[in-house]
């Protein structure tokens, strides 16, 4: 294993994967799962798991609360906090997690119904997105030092997604009209991150079980602005973003009778090859915007030591 | 609503305000002073003509229950959450958003994808029903097993919610 592994005890998370990962994104996954082992973050497997509730919002808040404080009571048994790699599940359970903490009407309301399930919340645990995990956490110096393979010269833009830090009074990660995260994140590996026009566009995911044209719409304007921008690639730290704008872009290709080409990389892809991973240990190979010019160019970077 | 249609007063619900301020999320609806931010900071509303923010808030402030529990627009929103951090009223725009849609669904209009969702979540722990040739797979890919949904101790937990009994109808 590459890299010195320290405070292995400090760094244990268990690991909430979600539901689009396994079922589409598996590049994501895999890339996470080596990046963080390499950092020293440790990883321990949910015992059961259920959707963190996001999508079921919409019908019912009470039903995503529910959802939501049944993984956090399942992972407060194991004595663990909780890292997930979607967002959209850590906006969805920091949420619930911090309302539950501090409102103790709704917190009795809500274990009653856990109760039946022989579960209970009680606000022991703290739940962090991969990104606040590598910055707070692990921390850009060390990452720093598990470069060996310094990206210089690739030029990449950032999409760091809505939930990432919105609503910005819940989530209190970062500034949702300026994110510099993922752009502090990309920057010490060595690439270059260059801004756009709209860069805190959404995406549009999830609206697309309702209208699946919309996104379309969304994507291609991203496009067209990184393109723009000369970024050689995009990367994201979102399965559903990362969905949208590679598993989306032949279809907005062929849609609006243009060609953009843009590889759409998850952080813990590019991290992992400025890390000295190869593209398979990595999962490039799931990816549906071929990325051969990137990885082309990177493999051609000599490494450091 | 089309821009021509004049609202009956038999289809106007005057209390309808505090039935959505009751519901989390929907606290802040009477904050609203129609400044427009929502709408015109909107990524939906700039691809869609159906989907204004503004006029969501606007109706719900004047008891247009029907108009907005029986539209489809109402779904469109993409919980991005551009509106509710922009709002200089602090109104939570996508959370009363949600808490309209969640007293429609309560009336039971409830979207198909919704329902098919829900009960992927009950028999899996999934929102999505991933094929077990994906889940073998995954030993192929160096990944471990994936953690399985406890199907019948999901269900325990939800069963006595209202919403449980409206999709049972």
């Amino acid at each position: 294993m590459r890299g010195l592994v320290i405070n292995m005890s400090e760094n244990k998370y268990m690991i909430f994967l979600g539901c689009l990962i396994p079922y589409r994104v598996s590049s994501y996954e895999i890339s996470a799962r080596r990046v963080l082992h390499n950092l020293g973050v440790e990883l321990v497997e949910m015992p059961e798991f259920n959707c963190c509730g996001l999508p079921l919002e919409p019908i019912s808040h009470e039903l995503a609360l529910i959802l939501s404080a049944r993984n956090i009571a399942i992972a407060e048994r194991e004595g663990l906090n909780i890292l997930t790699l979607c967002p959209g599940c850590s906006g969805t359970l920091k949420k619930a997690n911090r309302a539950l903490k501090e409102d103790r009407a709704l917190r009795e309301e809500i274990n009653k119904h856990l109760k039946e399930a022989g579960l209970n919340f009680e606000g022991s645990i703290e739940v962090k997105h991969v990104s606040q995990v590598l910055l707070e956490d692990v921390g850009l110096d060390k990452i720093k030092k598990s470069v060996v393979r310094p990206l210089k010269g690739l030029i990449v833009a950032e999409h760091s997604g809505c939930h990432l830090s919105r609503p910005k009074k819940y989530i209190e990660f970062e500034d949702p009209e300026n994110p510099k995260a993922l752009r502090m994140l990309i920057e010490v590996t060595g690439a270059k991150c260059v801004e756009y026009m709209d860069e805190t566009e959404c995406c549009g995911a999830t609206v697309a079980g309702i209208d699946d044209k919309i996104p379309l719409y969304l994507v291609r304007e991203k496009l067209s602005h990184i393109k723009e921008a000369g970024a050689e690639a995009l990367v994201t730290i979102c399965p559903s973003c990362h969905l949208m704008y590679d598993a989306n872009q032949i279809r907005v290709e062929r849609m609006f009778g243009e060609k953009y080409g843009i590889p759409v990389l998850h952080y813990t892809q590019l991290l992992g090859l400025a890390i000295g991973f190869s593209p398979k240990e990595l999962g490039f190979e799931e990816l549906r915007v071929k990325p051969t010019k990137v990885i082309d160019y990177v493999l051609g970077i000599p490494a450091t030591s | 609503m089309s821009e021509n249609e004049v609202a009956k007063p038999s289809r106007i619900d005057p209390k309808f305000r505090y039935e959505v301020i009751k519901v989390p999320g929907g606290e802040n609806l009477l904050r609203c002073f129609q400044c427009g931010t929502c709408t015109s900071d909107c990524p939906i509303a700039r691809f869609n003509e159906e989907y204004r923010p503004r006029k969501i808030i606007r109706m719900a402030q004047l008891g247009l229950k029907d108009k907005i529990v029986e539209s489809d627009f109402l779904w469109l929103c993409a919980s991005c959450f551009t509106c509710t951090d922009r709002c200089p009223q602090g109104v939570e725009v996508a959370s009363v958003i949600r808490a309209l849609k969640n007293i429609a669904a309560k009336e039971g209009f409830i979207p198909q994808i919704f329902k098919m969702q829900l009960s992927n979540v009950i028999k899996t722990g999934y929102v999505y029903r991933i094929p077990e040739s994906r889940i073998k797979r995954r030993e192929a890919l160096g990944l471990p097993p994936l953690p399985r949904g406890n199907s019948e101790n999901i269900t325990k937990s939800i069963q006595k919610l209202e919403i449980m009994k409206i999709l049972e109808e």
